[in-house]
């Protein structure tokens, strides 16, 4: 159940969900092979693909229990059909036509039984809803937004989404928006069972739709503790294809340590974000493999262009030389991670492996200082992480070791930091100097590097922590977004990355690999290239000791 | 101390000075007279800090990093108790991190000590409703988990040494309040007050040069304790990273900073957490010595 | 006696409107805002930021949401997480059972450890075994506890791997939540399995948060029986020749224990403030673990509400205690 507490409003539902977990519980359905547990890092924020923007919420909700009408194939950022079986995109690059999946089923708990199939009215059901203002369940959850929605600006992209008939459906769009597709693909654009949300409507309970989920993915919901474990079971009837494990259980714990030790214990199957001091360790356990796989990531330490002596290329390049990045990657990343040359990690399409990254050169960096004004360097501040990312596991570490690379042509460090949302809101509101920053790609799209972090549009957002606003890259980056062939696209965006690299806004340090360390019993397990974890085609073989 | 040089006047001919009385009595107690050493000899550390570290503590030995302690194998004498991720000698940080540790325990001691015994004797003389303030007030301070207060207080200061010397200080203040009070209102009834106040001392007089002698012994203990809860403290903000910033060799930050290495290099985590205990330690014996020197009521 | 009672009790109204303010204060105190905190690295569209604060109730001005804190409290609402959207009160509800099970087996364990430490180094005066009991207390009353925690799962998870190392239970076991205790929860449900692991996960936890407690009851106890074993009645009772261990037992223990009695009591504030490290390092679902991350994530009826309903329990503890000892020992209640 979701929450004991919230229960009790929902007696029939308690009983069902105990009936559940009391098989769930039964060591015959506890057979090894029948159950895989996973070592999450975290509780869900909500059982609401719409609602939220954690990877740590959409591992939960979205991955196991719902569909898009594309999605990425498991492994790359290639676009495949899900509950569209094919599309059509207009010449003029406005208009995407989604030709529906049929016989689509979606799940069933204690209240909902589906009568019907997925079909258009679900994906223009699940648009509007977020979509439109005046939409009957556009705000049924109080104090719950359409972040996803919102923060991509899709009002700006999608004019209006029109139901063609039963199987086919329509989105018109403003302005030719090449990564439309790849937005498609992404969490929030999950679908939701019109149907549901109508019959909890009729039950007097919305929002119970939002909370305890029906959707049309791998995995039914069966109950979740919070902070403690989330169960689901196989979905029968899966379009896909039924998972192989009848059970999945994910364990929430958020200390990396404390998964490691439950892996190793058999605990768990698979576990969430090792520690980079762990791996080498889990490498050896003949028990373990352990996968990996280039994060679709950068960090990076950004310039603010505004203040001086930033305003100067020189210094930039100059700071740019004094890093040695090499050795960062060495201490910080325990070489699990790539230095970075390019904004973009190299398993993204136009990433451009021509550029010249600046070598760790003290010297030269003396020279450029010197031509700069700064014989003798400068004082300056810089901001470190407080927290572990993906893109960078120790920021502190990273800090300290940047503040004594500096200090070797005369750059005196101070070093700075603030709780993780003060961080953000102060960085974004342009106070910092230097600020150590990173970031996730969330759809294999280059445009979803580029226009966020370095677009013009985004000094104004605060994404572009640089705030380096350049004429010829914007201009670059823009077309390439209203260019409908990828071929085309590319070498837009490698252009771009050679501007990126002589203005030197950043310092690119690296794209951190990722790990997912996962017993040997697993079989099919595949990694996942906007670290999600899927598990439907994943089988636990008893292992043969 | 009218207790102590009574007792003294009783003691054998000739009557030692009081102070060696108080020697004496601390001296009984082996604990106390480790506890003592192990002071001397962190405040010597930490004073000739300096001197005695082999190396700088920030400096960052790139081809040494986690080199194991020395007598370890793959040790490496240049660092007797190891490196840390980065290549920073252990030793020389740990040793630099005794400054760090005492520094905290005494300000922020000194910061609660003065202004705990201000607002407590203020409570205590003047009474009525500026006691019930004050008093209800170090109540609800003493209703929150003292670490819950403290993380509070960093979160509104920000991150750092002296936001979490403030903070801690903040924690600690209700214990010198209550001492402060009680031993106001013991006093305030006793005849030699009143002799004073019939000789015509003013109130402020009376509350500092009158009564604050009388009633130090309690407050002398609990600064000492004091000592070893701030370190504490410290040390516990400092590991959920609240504490001293990079790359300041604070020992609960060491600590955390290296809490991934713990499996693989377990003397970057077990080191700065010895140190932390053996300075708590070291300022408990004293504390514990001082009470049964200072207080013949508990002397046993 | 009744005076004193009311008396007593009447301290706690100001206590409380004291805790309100101070909790509303410290989180409006602390920068960084709750929907800022919403947003990852991508930012917030500014009108999505505007209505979340409108539905906060975030925009309006501090001594109104000030009042409408305390006049929802009086009607028993906490407010609901920002984060989670469930009711203050029931999550708090949920987690406190697992918080009250560690801190009740961290001071079983110091009990039964302590007490009889304690009157060991009492009776064993200045021998090896006092020194020893002191010691070690001493050498526990110094340890920092996320220290002490890690070394314990070091060694006993990992090294000797006798026990697990986080969590309340194995994952297999599925227990309904009847009571929030898991040892009750799993004897209910008759599944001895599922009760040994939950006994296992208990184990580390509260050796970590009971080693304080300890210490302090063991130092208590020995000065409180070396107290009472110099008294008249004392002498009175060994000269009527009963055996050694009925003088202990039966005539010192029992005035010996009054003054444990009320240190036990007072270990609760300092059992949350462990809970807080104790909870964070071994993953357990409590309150402690919940306000940290209240704080972190600025939630702010979370942590206003955490912090009242924490602070509560402590003034309750005191108060009983207090009224207790104002029963025992009636000079206490004169003064």
């Amino acid at each position: 159940m979701i929450n004991t507490r919230s229960v009790h409003q929902n007696r029939k539902l308690l009983v069902a969900a105990l009936l559940i977990t009391g098989l769930a519980a039964a060591p015959a359905v506890l057979a090894k092979g029948g159950t895989l547990v996973y070592c999450s890092e975290g509780s869900p924020e909500g059982f609401q693909p719409q609602f939220f923007t954690t990877g740590t919420t959409f591992d939960a909700v979205s991955v196991p229990m719902f569909n898009r009408l594309v999605e990425f194939e498991t492994g790359t950022t290639n676009i495949v059909p899900a509950l569209a079986e094919s599309w059509t995109v207009s010449a003029d690059g406005k208009t995407y036509t989604f030709k529906l999946r049929k016989g689509v089923k979606f799940h069933s708990n204690a209240n909902f039984k589906p009568t019907r199939d997925f079909n258009s009215d679900d994906v223009l059901f699940s648009w509007n809803r977020m979509a439109d203002d005046n939409h009957p369940f556009h705000k049924v959850t109080a104090g719950q937004t359409f972040a996803y929605y919102d923060d991509m600006g899709m009002k700006n992209i999608v004019d209006s989404v029109q139901k063609v008939d039963d199987y086919t459906i329509r989105f018109n769009l403003k302005r030719p928006e090449a990564p439309f597709l790849a937005d498609m693909a992404m969490d929030f654009a999950s679908i939701l069972s019109k149907e549901y949300f109508e019959t909890m409507q009729k039950k007097g309970t919305p929002n119970a739709a939002d909370v305890y989920p029906i959707g049309t993915g791998p995995f039914e919901f069966v109950s979740y503790q919070k902070d403690a474990t989330i169960r689901y079971k196989a979905f029968d009837q899966y379009w896909g294809g039924r998972p192989k494990i009848d059970n999945l259980v994910y364990s929430i714990t958020r200390d990396a340590t404390a998964r490691y030790a439950k892996l190793k214990t058999g605990e768990c199957q698979v576990m969430a974000f090792p520690k980079p001091a762990d791996l080498d360790e889990m490498k050896k356990d003949p028990q373990l493999n352990v996968l990996q796989k280039e994060g679709l990531n950068i960090g990076y330490i950004a310039f603010n262009v505004e203040k001086k002596p930033f305003d100067d290329k020189r210094v930039r390049q100059a700071l740019n030389y004094a890093t040695n990045k090499d050795a960062i990657m060495k201490a910080v990343y325990q070489g699990n991670g790539q230095v970075a040359k390019n904004p973009i990690p190299p398993i993204l399409w136009s990433y451009n492996n021509s550029v010249k990254d600046y070598p760790y050169d003290p010297a030269k960096a003396k020279e450029l200082l010197t031509q700069a004004g700064f014989p003798n360097g400068f004082e300056v501040e810089l901001w470190y992480l407080p927290v572990t990312r993906p893109y960078n596991p120790d920021g502190k570490r990273m800090a300290e070791m940047i503040q004594a690379d500096w200090e070797k042509v005369g750059v005196k460090t101070k070093l700075t930091t603030y709780e993780w949302a003060e961080y953000r809101k102060r960085s974004k509101g342009g106070e910092h100097t230097v600020v150590m920053f990173g970031w996730s790609g969330d759809n294999g799209d280059p445009d979803n590097f580029f226009v966020p972090l370095l677009g013009c549009e985004a000094v104004k957002g605060g994404g572009n922590s640089a705030r380096w606003c350049n004429k010829a890259f914007e201009d670059l980056i823009i077309k390439a977004a209203q260019t409908p062939k990828q071929a085309d696209r590319a070498k837009l965006y490698e252009q771009a990355q050679v501007i990126v690299k002589e203005e030197a806004p950043w310092i690119t340090v690296a794209h951190s690999i990722r790990f997912d360390p996962v017993r040997k019993e697993v079989k099919g397990y595949k990694m996942d290239a906007t670290a999600h974890h899927y598990f439907d085609k994943t089988e636990v073989q008893p292992s043969p000791q | 101390m009218p207790e102590i040089a009574f007792t003294a006047a009783l003691g054998e001919t000739p009557a030692p000075g009081p102070l060696r009385e108080f020697w004496n009595a601390y001296a009984q107690s082996r604990g106390a007279l480790i506890g003592l050493a192990l002071i001397v000899l962190l405040i010597l550390l930490a004073i000739f800090a300096d001197v005695v570290s082999p190396h700088p503590p920030n400096e960052q030995y790139r081809e040494f990093t986690l080199t194991p302690p020395a007598w370890d194998a793959g040790g490496n004498t240049r660092f007797l108790l190891g490196t840390d991720p980065v290549g920073r000698d252990m030793l020389s940080r740990l040793i630099h991190g005794t400054r760090l540790s005492l520094l905290i325990g005494l300000i922020s001691v000194a910061i609660s000590l003065s202004a705990g015994t201000i607002l407590g004797m203020i409570a205590g003389y003047v009474r009525g409703l500026t006691e019930t303030v004050i008093m209800r007030l170090m109540d609800v301070m003493l209703s929150l988990p003292s670490l819950l207060l403290a993380i509070a207080v960093v979160a509104i200061l920000g991150p750092g040494l002296i936001n979490a010397m403030y903070a801690i200080a903040i924690v600690l203040l209700p214990h010198y309040v209550r001492l402060a009070r009680a031993a106001v209102i013991a006093e305030a009834g006793r005849e030699y007050v009143a002799s004073s106040r019939i000789a015509g001392a003013g109130p402020l007089r009376l509350m500092f040069n009158t009564i604050l002698p009388n009633c130090t012994a309690p407050l002398i203990v609990q600064a000492t304790l004091g000592f070893s809860s701030a370190i504490l403290d410290a040390a516990a903000l400092g590991f959920l990273g609240l504490g001293a910033q990079p790359p300041t060799p604070e020992w609960g930050s060491m600590l955390a900073g290296a809490l991934e290495f713990i499996q693989r290099a377990s003397w970057v985590v077990t080191f700065p957490g010895l140190a932390i205990l053996i300075t708590v330690l070291a300022f408990n014996l004293m504390g514990d010595g001082l009470r049964d020197a200072l207080d013949p009521k508990l002397k046993r | 006696m009744l005076a004193f009672l009311f008396r007593r009790v009447s301290l706690i109204v100001p206590t409380f409107i004291g805790v309100t303010l101070l909790a509303f204060a410290l989180i409006h105190l602390i920068p960084g805002d709750p929907v800022e905190n919403i947003s990852g690295e991508r930012g917030m569209d500014p009108a999505r930021r505007e209505r979340l604060l409108r539905e906060f109730g975030l925009d309006r001005p501090l001594p109104v949401q000030y009042v409408d804190y305390v006049a929802n409290v009086l009607k028993g609402d906490l407010g609901t997480s920002l984060t989670t959207h469930e009711p203050v009160l029931d999550e708090f509800t949920t987690l406190f059972p697992a918080t009250v099970e560690l801190a009740f087996f961290a001071m079983l364990l110091a009990t039964i450890v302590g007490l009889p430490a304690g009157i060991i180094a009492a009776l064993k005066r200045n021998t090896v075994a006092d020194y020893a009991v002191m010691g070690v207390s001493l050498t526990g009353y110094s340890m920092p506890i996320f220290w002490w925690a890690l070394l314990l799962i070091l060694f006993f998870s990992v090294q000797l791997g006798w026990t697990p190392v986080s969590g309340r239970i194995a994952v297999e076991y599925d227990v309904p939540a009847l009571t929030g205790f898991m040892l009750i929860d799993t004897l209910r449900a008759g599944d001895a399995s599922a009760f040994r692991s939950a006994l296992s996960h208990l184990i580390l936890p509260s050796i970590a948060l009971g080693t304080i407690p300890l210490a302090v009851i063991a130092r208590m106890t020995r000065s409180a029986m070396l107290e009472v074993l110099r008294e008249d009645y004392m002498r009175t009772a060994r000269a009527k020749g009963l055996p050694q261990w009925r003088v202990v037992l039966v005539h010192a223990l029992r005035n010996a224990l009054i003054p444990v009695i009320t240190v036990i009591g007072l270990q609760v504030g300092l059992l949350l403030s462990g809970a807080i490290l104790t909870e964070t390092i071994f993953s357990w679902p409590g309150v402690g673990n919940w306000l940290v991350h209240g704080v972190q994530s600025r939630d702010y009826p979370v942590v206003q509400g955490g912090i009242l309903l924490v602070a509560t329990i402590v003034i309750t503890v005191n108060l009983i205690v207090d009224l207790t000892y104002g029963v025992v020992n009636p000079r206490i209640r004169h003064a």
